[in-house]
């Protein structure tokens, strides 16, 4: 008989090695993968990890890419610092992205220096609006978060796709579900000339730092900290459990929806249906494997892109399926939780019952 | 004694859990028809030989002799077969089922068909010792003393040779527990052994024909109770180094500071007690005591009080001010802390630093400016309280779960008192705490007093009640007695109370 038993005491280390680790086996596990599809493993991981960042358009592509997963990841981290699992990021950033579009549409041509932070403030208060439906659900109904920000995704992806067929189509645009595209006026700016890669790379970072001052500073961060370790610690401080879930929700979905406008006003430049290749979801994943710091979903952001730019390389270039993508980010969360089992847990075998001797009869709590 | 008249022994005992010896080397003898102590303090590895002894777990090293005849005791269900019977503090029974039911889990199947002869043999049983029981009365309506003797009944309709009870009168009214030691005489002149454990000295004293005494895993000592003074045998449990009691002075009452009236709260948790119609008053410079077995409204009253539930009328004032829509922090503000009853887990957060748990309550005291966190300053305030509580640990870094029950409760007492409150509520302050501890946390309650502040002290000790309170009541069922001073409240009016018996009010009320 298999059980798992709780080690005495957790590696402090090995809680901090346990990403890498992930990681590693990840790619061992991707090597085996390669090597049953008869491709050769060497060749399509140095695709996947390698080439799309041996130069610096690559670069720049894996920062484009690393921007919304940061900003995504800095809200969720605030959520999931508290306990409150707010599975909904791919809902605010839809959100976002449709309210800075409406925004950019219909300003239209004209100018001026206020456009785009209209745009963008548009977006955040999208992503706001989404996340503070859950948040009263959750605050005043009682009603689970995980649900609801994932049954708000799926209302979220609708609209989207109500408003690039009707309201915000392209009138000339033969008919393709998608918005005209932006003026300048509501574009963002390029962080390096030649490149794709704009200043959401900045808002991320600094969204980073944001969630690091907050926790290591601020006393909101605290009651966070304290209400996700400890509800009941918290309930006797007189942390307002109702309050810090509205505030974790509403940069959740700040930051978010400020994603989702700088991908419509950045790379893409108009509003389509495929806006996010699954950001929202993605992120969930960076800030386990960044540990919920600063630095650590940094670094996830990082590599979580890489996996998106990585997937699409081994299409070109191994013709392989898309699913790639998912594989490798499925493995990667996949390895880290059971890296972080087996850092507080232990297997241990358990001989059964000799024969002969019945089962304790007495109910269960004597056995304790 | 004669070796057939062993019943239990016990030798070179040795269980290792990781990080400590939990049994060192126990040598243990019961012998037949004998009602044996096992003492000491929490953490001496009374819980750990006990569990050995029926069963649950397994020594690491030593034997066990039951009846002259080396045993090895795999699994709780040999214990029963060799006649090793357990009541436990927690009770393990069936609330939705009938106390023959609970009983008939517990025997082989075939003892079981006919429930007639069951119920029958329950009643001889429970009649015989004095427990009347009904063996169809469900579980959920039957008081703890009640529940207990259902565990104990079960046990001897197993034909139980040996009873272990642990901690056993510490859910019981002082009345529950002078009918509780007639039934042990009479089982133990039957030829019954038992094997007693408490920390209870009194009722060890008045119950047990030997003693043997646990500190740190070790037998620290063999003696027959009754030849002993309390004391002597405290001396035992916890070594030379550590002061066994408080002096405590007489109490200067001043000025009230809280008045409860007409305080009612329905409760909407099933396994919750709702309150009502409570009312006390509370003045600067005293400590005024609430006694009662666990589940009967404390943790309710606790909470209201703190501001964890808030209520809708004026039925609590501080200060004369009304304080009911009041959350914790604008209470704790003026003035009012607590501590409540558990520890880790709401006392303080089990994996944050002792610095960062200073937080939790002391906030306040300029630890915080304009939302920002001074750490400097929550270092050097969990410093002071560490310093000025004696609370060992390694430093102010150092996370709360890694403390002792007793220094983290200093710590946590240490932190409400160093913020001067006017008005402290404590619940259990040193339940499950080492003795030394618990005389430090009754000489910081007693020095709060003296400072001018009015302590509520909510606990199950009765000796503790009896040594700090200045008056003391009970609380049963959600409704608080009278209170009375405490040097003339007989420790029999009290058990009434605490069963839920105030008619002596009008009497009390005058006394008071």
């Amino acid at each position: 008989m298999l059980q798992l038993e709780r080690r005495p005491e957790a590696s402090t280390t090995l809680r901090w090695l346990s990403p890498l680790l992930a990681l590693a086996l990840t790619v061992a596990t991707g090597f085996l993968l390669f090597l049953g599809m008869g491709k050769d493993p060497i060749q399509a991981l140095t695709f996947f990890f390698i080439t799309p960042i041996s130069d610096l358009t690559g670069l720049a592509e894996l920062g484009l890419k690393t921007a919304p997963l940061l900003l995504c990841a800095a809200g969720l981290t605030v959520c999931f610092r508290a306990r409150i699992w707010n599975i909904g990021a791919e809902g605010h950033f839809l959100i976002g992205a449709v309210a800075a579009s409406a925004v950019a549409v219909s300003v239209g041509e004209a100018g001026g220096f206020l456009v785009l932070p209209a745009v963008l403030l548009a977006g955040i208060a999208g992503g706001m609006a989404w996340a503070a439906i859950a948040a009263f659900l959750k605050t005043h109904l009682n009603c689970n978060e995980i649900l609801t920000t994932i049954m708000l995704n799926y209302i979220a992806l609708n609209l989207l796709l109500y408003a690039v067929h009707g309201p915000l189509k392209d009138p000339y645009g033969f008919g393709f579900p998608q918005s005209v595209m932006f003026a300048d006026a509501a574009l963002l700016p390029a962080l390096i000339n030649g490149t794709r890669l704009h200043i959401g790379l900045a808002f991320g970072l600094l969204a980073a730092v944001a969630v690091w001052v907050l926790f290591a500073r601020s006393f909101i961060g605290y009651q966070l900290n304290v209400v996700g370790e400890d509800h009941r610690a918290a309930a006797f401080a007189g942390f307002s459990a109702r309050r810090l879930t509205w505030f974790a929700l509403l940069v959740g979905g700040a930051t978010a929806g400020l994603a989702g406008a700088a991908e419509v006003t950045g790379p893409i430049g108009q509003l389509v249906p495929q806006v996010s290749p699954g950001y929202g979801y993605t992120a969930i994943i960076v800030v386990f494997l960044g540990r919920m710091h600063a630095l650590g979903i940094i670094a996830a952001s990082a590599l979580l892109a890489l996996t998106f730019i990585g997937g699409e390389m081994l299409q070109i270039a191994m013709n392989m399926p898309k699913a790639v993508t998912a594989m490798f980010q499925g493995m990667l969360l996949f390895y880290l939780l059971t890296c972080d089992a087996f850092i507080h847990y232990r297997i241990r075998f358990r001989r059964p019952l000799p024969a002969g001797l019945s089962q304790p009869a007495a109910p269960a709590g004597q056995e304790l | 004694m004669a070796v057939s008249a062993q019943r239990l022994k016990l030798q070179g005992i040795v269980k290792d859990y990781p990080g400590c010896r939990a049994n060192d080397g126990v040598d243990l003898t019961v012998g037949a028809g004998e009602i044996h102590a096992l003492l000491g303090e929490n953490g001496a590895g009374k819980s750990t030989l006990m569990k050995i002894i029926y069963g649950v777990v397994q020594p690491d090293a030593g034997r066990i002799v039951w009846n002259g005849h080396p045993v090895t005791v795999e699994n709780p269900a040999r214990a029963r077969q060799l006649g090793i019977g357990m009541v436990f503090q927690h009770f393990s029974l069936f609330e939705t089922l009938t106390v023959a039911e609970n009983i008939a889990l517990g025997l082989p199947a075939d003892e079981v068909r006919d429930r007639g002869a069951l119920e029958q043999r329950i009643r001889e049983v429970s009649e015989h010792y004095g427990m009347a029981l009904d063996p169809r009365r469900f579980v959920s309506t039957l008081s703890m003393g009640e529940r207990q003797r259902v565990e104990i009944v079960r046990c001897l309709v197993q034909e139980s040779t040996l009873l272990i009870l642990d901690e056993p009168t510490s859910v019981l009214t002082p009345q529950e527990v002078a009918t509780l030691f007639k039934t042990l005489r009479k089982l133990a002149r039957d030829g019954c052994s038992i094997l007693f454990i408490s920390h209870k000295l009194e009722e060890v004293r008045s119950l047990c024909d030997q003693a043997t005494v646990l500190r740190q895993g070790r037998v620290s000592g063999h003696c027959q109770p009754k030849d002993l003074s309390a004391s002597d045998i405290a001396r035992l449990m916890v070594g030379d180094d550590t002061p066994i009691a408080t002096q405590v002075s007489a109490a200067q009452p001043g000025d009230t500071l809280l008045q409860v009236q007409e305080l009612s709260w329905q409760t909407d948790d099933p396994f919750g007690t709702s309150l009502k119609n409570i009312g006390f008053s509370l003045r600067a410079g005293e400590i005024v005591g609430i006694a009662g077995v666990a589940g009967n409204g404390q943790e309710e009253l606790l909470k209201v009080l703190s501001g964890e539930i808030t209520l809708k009328g004026e039925a609590i004032r501080f200060t004369g001010e009304a304080i009911d829509r009041l959350p914790p922090g604008a209470r704790r503000a003026r003035g009012l802390a607590v501590v409540p009853e558990e520890r880790l887990g709401r006392g303080a957060v089990p994996v944050m630093s002792l610095a960062d748990n200073a937080l939790l309550t002391a906030a306040g005291q300029g630890l915080v400016r304009r939302g920002v966190i001074r750490r400097q300053r929550v270092r050097e305030f969990a410093r002071d309280v560490i310093s000025c509580f004696g609370v060992r640990c390694s430093g102010e870094q150092s996370s709360a779960s890694s403390l002792s029950g007793g220094n983290l409760q200093k710590y946590i007492l240490g932190r409400e008192a160093c913020q001067s409150p006017r008005l402290l509520v404590a619940s259990h302050p040193t339940w499950g705490v080492d003795v030394g501890s618990a005389v430090a946390i009754h000489q910081a309650l007693v020095k709060l007093r003296d400072e001018g502040a009015a302590i509520l002290l909510i606990s199950e000790d009765l000796d503790e009640l009896y040594q700090l309170c200045h008056r003391m009541g009970a609380i049963c069922n959600g409704r608080l007695s009278p209170l009375a001073p405490a040097s003339e409240l007989s420790i029999n009016q009290l058990g009434q109370w605490m069963a839920g018996n105030f008619e002596v009010e009008e009497l009390a009320d005058a006394a008071a």
